[in-house]
């Protein structure tokens, strides 16, 4: 295969970044996404240029790296599956392919495609977790039973990978869909239920402070996200606020 | 010879970890306030020893490459987590753990250890399921298990194929508590370019902000290092692409030995290499063995018409298959450790039966579960077990809810529906024993230098089993480091804060800064890629899954001329002061260069089979791998000298009191 790419590229975080044209030529259809990177990287490098700036690091889909606009879509045209899982037999022979960073307002960008997420890590600072010390005498594991749906349930949440997929293609780069997975997963288990107002209150707050907008419910992160963290913990999210905004003795 | 004090606690096996628990010393909450740690990497070992050292009072400077903490790549682990709870009620124990950890490890790990790590595995578990990871459970609520190779109960916890991901965020969860509370600084996107060593004791680290280029100096009362394995000195590996040996490699140099090097582990189920663009292997979960059967072709025309197309694998009667595994070993099956079923596929695809255009591939094949389960359903349900449509389509939803996203991943990069035609798989580079040498407190034989996790090597001896890496990294983290650190740091207590402005600083400094000026302004002719790639072959080829003297000794030279055309050719466009990620893999494929140096050399000097170390030379007529105990019972521990191969071998002799040692056998 051989395709053009318009690549965004951006010097620092202070330089203005442009779209600029590279060739990529003899492509192989099992090759993913960041192998054509690659191979297109190596070019550049071979030219005496800089290569193309991008995060990456398990390469199969799990740590959440990865982080491409491609044509227009968060991780490319396929669904459920990250830039690094992306395959070129997606794409024509012949195709153009744009490639932007992720852009919202709390995701600056650092260099090309690399942008700075550390926003999710306040956000997960600022209550995504339960209060217990390491210690060898918590209770035993199996002391709590819990039901395998709930289970299930928090366990389908909790896959989320913090990529910023659903941010990316937010129209309002809402992190809605990243703060309600952990809120949910939390809320559903036993272990989550002494900080369950503290956390949510707590993390919206955090959220809203780092500059990620509002929810209008278009549904866009669902689509996008390679996780397919479900809609329906934003509704668990909006619940569990309610509830402790009215009944938190804060 | 040896210098090598492992500092094993006297006393009976089982009572060792309790008495030096009770008798080290400790040092009060106030002055713990008062005591810095460093902690380098962020996956399931140093994500827990830095939450777990910031909650005891400790004030942490925890370090990670990537772009948060979340990300390191224990995050990547699929299949499970092994504890000895025994809630399966089929006979397990912590003898029983410590048993099957030691004989899978082929008698090369140190007993007390073993011990100690089943002995706290029941711990990780409570401790685990306290933050909320979401393990899975079966009906009545209760957690669910299952069973990996090696063993013959089922032991392992696990959440779906992402057990690594929910434990590793429960660390960082835990982490990130502290960071909110202060007590855990945290520098994302900084690597450790060099260990600060003063007055003999490791007192800091110089970092790189990968970000702005600023070489920092940091300075605490310990170091601990949880940098990971160093399975990408074979370039393709299960391992994230950012891997490195570089922390754990500037230790060595600055006087840390580097212990059992040449114990590697190949995964037996990886899918296989499909071209030479390729960046890196996708792992297989080894909890697939449970219910895959491995097999080729027992006819070679049938591999030829499999190969060219002619015939499909589902076309193949059960007559005319080979399920080897089970055939050579009937007690574990398809269940054999790793490095067993690793060298039994090579033999298979050496004799020409490889079933893919490489003829570096076999069959892992679901159909024989998806009917098991499907008629099992059938039952519960009442239905027709006679209707093989039905069956089928109620067997794959069995599979799927086990191992759904195994099966998406693979069809995701290979295009192949393994629901419906087996799963083409073939070992790769997953995870290595070896690491930096340390004592019973984890300390190596540099004082206040820790290791913990893959990083150290104490643990797996010469072959790991499935499922105890993840017990392995926060067994060390949770519940071993925290204490014994207490012990070195006791003495701390008066120190003060460690200046950064020492002499000490300042040449590592220098150093670090003169390295990374030499690989900007050298601007050869090649890429680092083009070096890395054909290091990763040299090892591969010649220090990989079978290994003999001769090509030891050729490797050595290989990669020795490789080194030397690397600093001569090598090509990094850009500078040093900004993000650079052709810098940062420069900086760690030199390392990469200088390590796989010394894997040949421990591999050539340890002239016997054991675990995943298989000399040619030393093998049963069966083609086993064959210990010599006799002049090999101990771990080799190398201090480096200016050139690799030429570094002086310390050895640690182990002594087994309390487990029989054997010919280990599967069959």
């Amino acid at each position: 295969m051989n395709l053009t790419l318009r690549v965004w590229r951006q010097k620092n975080a202070n330089e203005k970044g442009k779209i600029v044209e590279y060739k990529a030529t003899n492509i192989s259809p099992d090759m993913s996404f960041l192998e054509m990177m690659d191979v297109v990287n190596n070019d550049i490098i071979q030219k005496g240029e800089e290569p193309i700036a991008f995060d990456h690091d398990c390469r199969e889909g799990i740590c959440g790296s990865c982080s491409m606009y491609i044509n227009g879509e968060a991780h490319g045209p396929a669904r459920a599956v990250t830039t690094c899982q992306l395959h070129m037999r997606e794409f024509k022979d012949g195709e153009t392919i744009y490639i932007e960073p992720w852009r919202a307002k709390a995701f600056p960008v650092i260099k090309d495609l690399v942008v700075d997420r550390s926003a999710f890590d306040r956000v997960i600072q600022a209550g995504g977790y339960v209060s217990v010390n390491t210690s060898g005498n918590t209770l035993d594991a199996n002391a709590i039973p819990i039901p395998k749906e709930d289970a299930d349930d928090a366990f389908s949440a909790a896959t989320c990978i913090g990529c910023g997929a659903c941010v990316a293609t937010c129209k309002n780069s809402s992190a809605m869909l990243f703060v309600s997975a952990k809120v949910s997963q939390l809320a559903l288990l036993p272990q989550g239920q002494v900080e369950r107002e503290d956390r949510v209150l707590n993390m919206v707050d955090q959220m809203d402070l780092e500059g990620f907008g509002n929810c209008t419910n278009t549904g866009a992160c669902e689509v996008e996200c390679p996780k397919e963290i479900s809609l329906e913990n934003i509704a668990r999210m909006n619940r569990e606020y309610l509830s402790a905004s009215v009944n938190s003795k804060k | 010879m040896s210098k090598l004090d492992a500092k094993i606690p006297e006393g009976p096996l089982k009572d060792k970890w309790t008495k030096h628990k009770n008798s080290i010393n400790l040092v009060n909450p106030a002055n713990k306030r008062s005591i810095d740690v460093i902690v380098v990497g962020t996956g399931l070992a140093g994500a827990s020893a830095a939450a777990s050292l910031a909650e005891m009072g400790y004030n942490v400077k925890s370090f990670c490459f990537q772009d948060s903490p979340r990300r390191a790549h224990s995050i990547a682990a699929q299949g499970g987590i092994n504890a000895a709870k025994n809630y399966q009620n089929d006979g397990d124990s912590v003898y029983r753990l410590f048993y099957d950890t030691v004989k899978g490890g082929d008698y090369r790990s140190r007993e007390a250890n073993v011990y100690r790590l089943a002995e706290v595995s029941t711990n990780i578990i409570d401790q685990c399921v306290a933050q909320g990871v979401p393990f899975a459970r079966e009906y009545g609520g209760l957690l669910d298990n299952r069973s990996f190779g090696g063993v013959q109960v089922s032991r392992t916890f696990y959440a779906k194929g992402q057990t690594g991901q929910q434990l590793l965020l429960g660390a960082y969860s835990a982490m990130s508590r502290q960071i909110n509370k202060g007590k855990i600084s945290m520098y994302n996107r900084h690597e450790m370019l060099d260990v600060v060593i003063v007055d003999g004791k490791a007192r800091g680290i110089i970092a790189r902000n990968l970000i702005t280029g600023e070489i920092e100096r940091h300075s605490a009362h310990a170091v601990v290092l949880a940098s990971g394995g160093y399975g990408n000195v074979f370039f393709l590996s299960t391992n994230a692409m950012g891997s490195n040996v570089t922390a754990a490699w500037k230790a060595h140099k600055k006087g840390a030995y580097f212990a059992n090097p040449c114990f590697t582990q190949i995964h037996p189920t990886c899918i296989p290499v499909s071209g030479e663009y390729q960046s890196k292997l996708t792992l297989m979960s080894e909890s697939l063995r449970n219910d895959g059967r491995i097999w080729v072709p027992k006819n070679i025309e049938d591999v030829e018409a499999i190969r060219s197309g002619k015939k499909k694998p589902t076309e193949l009667t059960e007559d005319e298959r080979d399920y080897y595994l089970e055939r050579r070993y009937p007690a574990f099956g398809n269940l054999v450790p790793r490095d067993v079923a690793s060298r039994a596929a090579k033999e298979r695809c050496d004799a020409g039966y490889g079933v893919n255009e490489t003829g570096e591939a076999v069959f892992l094949d679901f159909a024989s579960a998806i009917e098991r389960y499907g008629k099992e359903q059938a039952n519960i349900k009442g239905l027709d077990d006679s209707d093989s449509k039905l069956v089928t389509k109620l067997g794959k939803e069995v599979v799927k809810a086990k191992y759904g996203n195994l099966f998406q991943m693979y069809e995701k990069i290979t295009d192949d529906n393994p629901y419906e035609t087996p799963m083409k798989i073939y070992p790769a580079v997953h995870y290595t024993m070896g690491g930096l040498w340390v004592d019973y407190n984890l300390m190596t034989n540099i004082s206040g230098l820790y290791a913990c996790g893959e990083a150290n090597f104490s643990d797996h001896g010469a072959n790991r089993l499935g499922a105890s890496a993840l017990m392995q990294g926060l067994a060390d983290g949770y519940f071993v480091l925290p204490y014994t650190i207490g012990d070195y740091l006791a003495d701390d207590i008066r120190t003060g804060s460690i200046p950064t402005d020492l002499p000490e600083f300042d040449e590592a400094e220098k150093q670090a800064k003169e390295r990374i000026d030499k690989l900007v302004s050298n601007k050869g002719t090649k890429t680092v890629d083009y070096f890395h790639k054909k290091l990763g072959k040299i090892i591969w080829n010649e220090c990989g899954m079978s290994r003999n003297k001769e090509d030891l000794l050729r490797a050595i030279d290989e990669v020795s001329a490789l080194r030397e055309e690397f600093w001569k050719e090598v090509n990094i466009p850009g500078s040093s002061n900004e993000l650079n990620q052709e810098l940062e893999k420069a900086g760690r494929v030199a390392d990469f260069l200088e390590l796989g140096e010394l894997m040949c050399k421990d591999a050539l000097e340890r002239a016997e089979s054991c675990g995943g170390h298989f000399r040619e030379e030393s093998q049963t007529e069966e083609g086993e791998a064959l210990r010599n105990d006799k002049e090999f019972t101990f771990v080799s521990a190398w201090e480096y000298n200016e050139k690799p191969s030429e570094s002086t071998l310390h050895k640690e002799e182990l002594i087994f009191e309390n487990i029989e040692v054997k010919q280990r056998s599967y069959k």
